[in-house]
């Protein structure tokens, strides 16, 4: 680890300044510490958010719900709002890291959270996300865990974010506070795909802060639901993982949600299966249908086209788990 | 070709290499010493471990685990994977179980922490220490200190009403040994209350 200096914000106006003059935020530390001790993060100034008032579960005045950017996760998941109005936001987050690692990390922290790509975290290999221009180990190294959706020819990494996936399909909303105020980014435009500049991974400016991720207020009804296939039972990270919502009313699917995990380098909204939902009625057969459509686009690599299959039945079985029928 | 940076830095991931030239006494981190210009950034933190309050001036880069294991000689919480990833350092934090390896230990003002030294009441063993000796839960016993932190966190958070709920509560937990079956139930007859 490099040596660092370090501060505690005792306000927002206090953190936003450290954050301008190049300080790095640290809220549970564990993506961070983890990375730092690696050398991968080499902050000279750590700014410690823990005491900013960031830690409220409220309910809009839409009807949604406004997760602040450092409520824990298990706090999150404790939560009866959560837990009763978003299941799939409260499942993602119980299949998440272990409970000790729950009672540290925040919500902030997680979807900044940075891929688990071996390639990454070896400063010694060739990684584009890392240091820019100097290739990619994965494109033709063991690339069983990576992405096959959104890739590109400079970075194949996986977002590994769970509760990012649902925030993906529900279409959340991040609170952002700047040093010109605040302002508000969709979920889906936060988290940047590769292209040809791996390193840029969000919209955050220099020195803004995450407030709040906004869940949006939703027909009720809904049904929602998260399943994560992984390599072992638990305190893992996915292979594939489907977060579906879904409001049926006089038998037909009115809304669909549906987003995939583990399969794309930000996690991946599936409009095509969504489209296939619209308006039909829950049967076996259409949840087939429609998640026959959840690989579209897929690039496989040499060690991970197991995923393209493994995705459409994670899918499908997500489908029928929250959506039912016959 | 690796500069000698990174060469410090990925060897010392597996453990024992100490930077030449320190300034500052033989380095925990495996990393670069600080600048030439002096010693790495340091902090004064109050804390209180196991009912004893502690006021220490520690490199920023100390993790909570290296404060009770270097500094305090507490070297009852274990050093597995040091990447929040085996769950052999637990300890609670205020009361909630936490990895205190990925837990900075300068960011702890005025916290009051919990490890396996200060479990027991004098001689009496706390019940899971118990349990997990009339089970056998543990064999080579490395992870068994951040089994029972865990376990006492799990039990308090109310997650142990079947063998299926406490496994995946407890799954932050790694055993070499493959002891899960009797840590289960250590943990089973605890929350019962026997
Ligand atoms: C062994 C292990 C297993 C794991 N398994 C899973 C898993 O299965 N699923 C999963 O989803 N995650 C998993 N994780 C990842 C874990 O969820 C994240 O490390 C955690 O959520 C990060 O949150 P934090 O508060 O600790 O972030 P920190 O480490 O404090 O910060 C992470 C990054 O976010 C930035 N940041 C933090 N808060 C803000 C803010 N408010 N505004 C702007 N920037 C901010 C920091 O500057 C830093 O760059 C695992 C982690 C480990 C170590
Ligand atoms: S040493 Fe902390 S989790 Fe392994
Ligand atoms: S008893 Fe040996 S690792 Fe658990």
């Amino acid at each position: 680890m490099h040596p660092f200096s370090y501060t505690r914000a005792a306000g927002t106006r206090q953190a936003l300044d450290a954050g301008r003059a190049g300080g790095r935020y640290i809220a549970g530390g564990t993506t961070l510490v983890d990375l730092m001790r690696e050398t991968v993060e080499r902050p000279r100034t750590l700014v410690d958010i823990s005491a900013l008032p960031l830690r409220e579960i409220t309910v809009t005045r839409r009807g949604g719900l406004r997760i602040g950017a450092l409520v824990r996760m298990s706090e999150a998941v404790a939560h009866r709002g959560v837990r009763a109005l978003y299941p799939v936001i409260s499942q993602a987050l119980e299949l998440s890291a272990s409970a000790q690692l729950r009672n540290m990390a925040t919500i902030g922290g997680n979807i900044m959270q940075r891929t688990r790509c071996a390639y990454f975290r070896d400063v010694s290999a060739a990684c584009n996300k890392r240091e820019p221009g100097s290739g990619c180990a994965a494109l033709h190294g063991v690339n069983r865990t990576h992405a096959i959706l959104g890739t590109s020819d400079a970075c194949v990494a996986t977002h590994p974010s769970d509760v990012a996936v649902a925030f993906t399909a529900l279409e959340a909303t991040v609170h952002l506070l700047g040093p010109d105020g605040e302002r508000t980014v969709p979920f889906t435009d936060f988290l940047l795909r590769p292209g040809n500049t791996p390193d840029r991974e969000h919209a955050l400016r220099k020195g803004e802060l995450i407030a709040a991720v906004e869940l949006p207020a939703l027909p009720r009804p809904l049904k929602s639901g998260y399943l994560k296939v992984r390599d072992r039972q638990s305190y893992e990270f996915a292979l594939t993982s489907a977060a579906v919502a879904l409001h049926i009313s006089g038998g037909v699917i009115r809304e669909a949600r549906v987003a995939a995990g583990g399969v794309g380098t930000v996690p991946w909204k599936l409009p095509a299966v969504e489209r296939q939902l619209i308006g039909q009625r829950p049967s076996h057969a259409l949840w087939t249908r429609a998640a026959q459509r959840a690989a579209d686009g897929a690039r496989p690599l040499q060690h991970n086209r197991f995923k393209v299959e493994l995705l459409k039945r994670t899918v499908e079985r997500q489908l029928r788990v929250v959506g039912g029928g016959k | 070709m690796p500069s000698r940076r990174t060469f410090i830095a990925t060897t010392a991931a597996g453990g024992a290499v100490v930077a030449g030239g320190l300034v500052a006494g033989p380095s925990v981190f495996g990393a670069e010493p600080a600048d030439a210009a002096g010693a790495p950034p340091d902090s004064r933190v109050s804390l209180t471990v196991n009912g004893e309050r502690h006021t220490v001036t520690v490199d920023n880069r100390t993790s909570l685990l290296d404060l009770l294991r270097e500094h305090l000689d507490l070297t009852g919480s274990k050093k597995g994977c040091n990447a929040g990833a085996c769950g052999a350092c637990t300890v609670l934090v205020d009361g909630r179980r936490v990895n205190s390896c990925l837990t900075l230990a300068i960011r702890l003002e005025g916290a009051e922490v919990t490890t396996i030294e200060g479990l027991a009441e004098g001689d009496r063993l706390h019940p899971l220490q118990q349990a997990f000796i009339d089970h056998d839960a543990f064999q080579c016993g490395y992870c068994t200190a951040g089994q029972i932190m865990s376990g006492v966190g799990c039990i308090d958070e109310g997650r142990t009403g079947s063998p299926e709920e406490i496994r995946e509560f407890m799954s932050g937990n790694v055993c070499r040994c493959g002891c899960y079956v009797n840590i289960v139930r250590a943990v089973e007859q605890t929350a019962r209350g026997k």
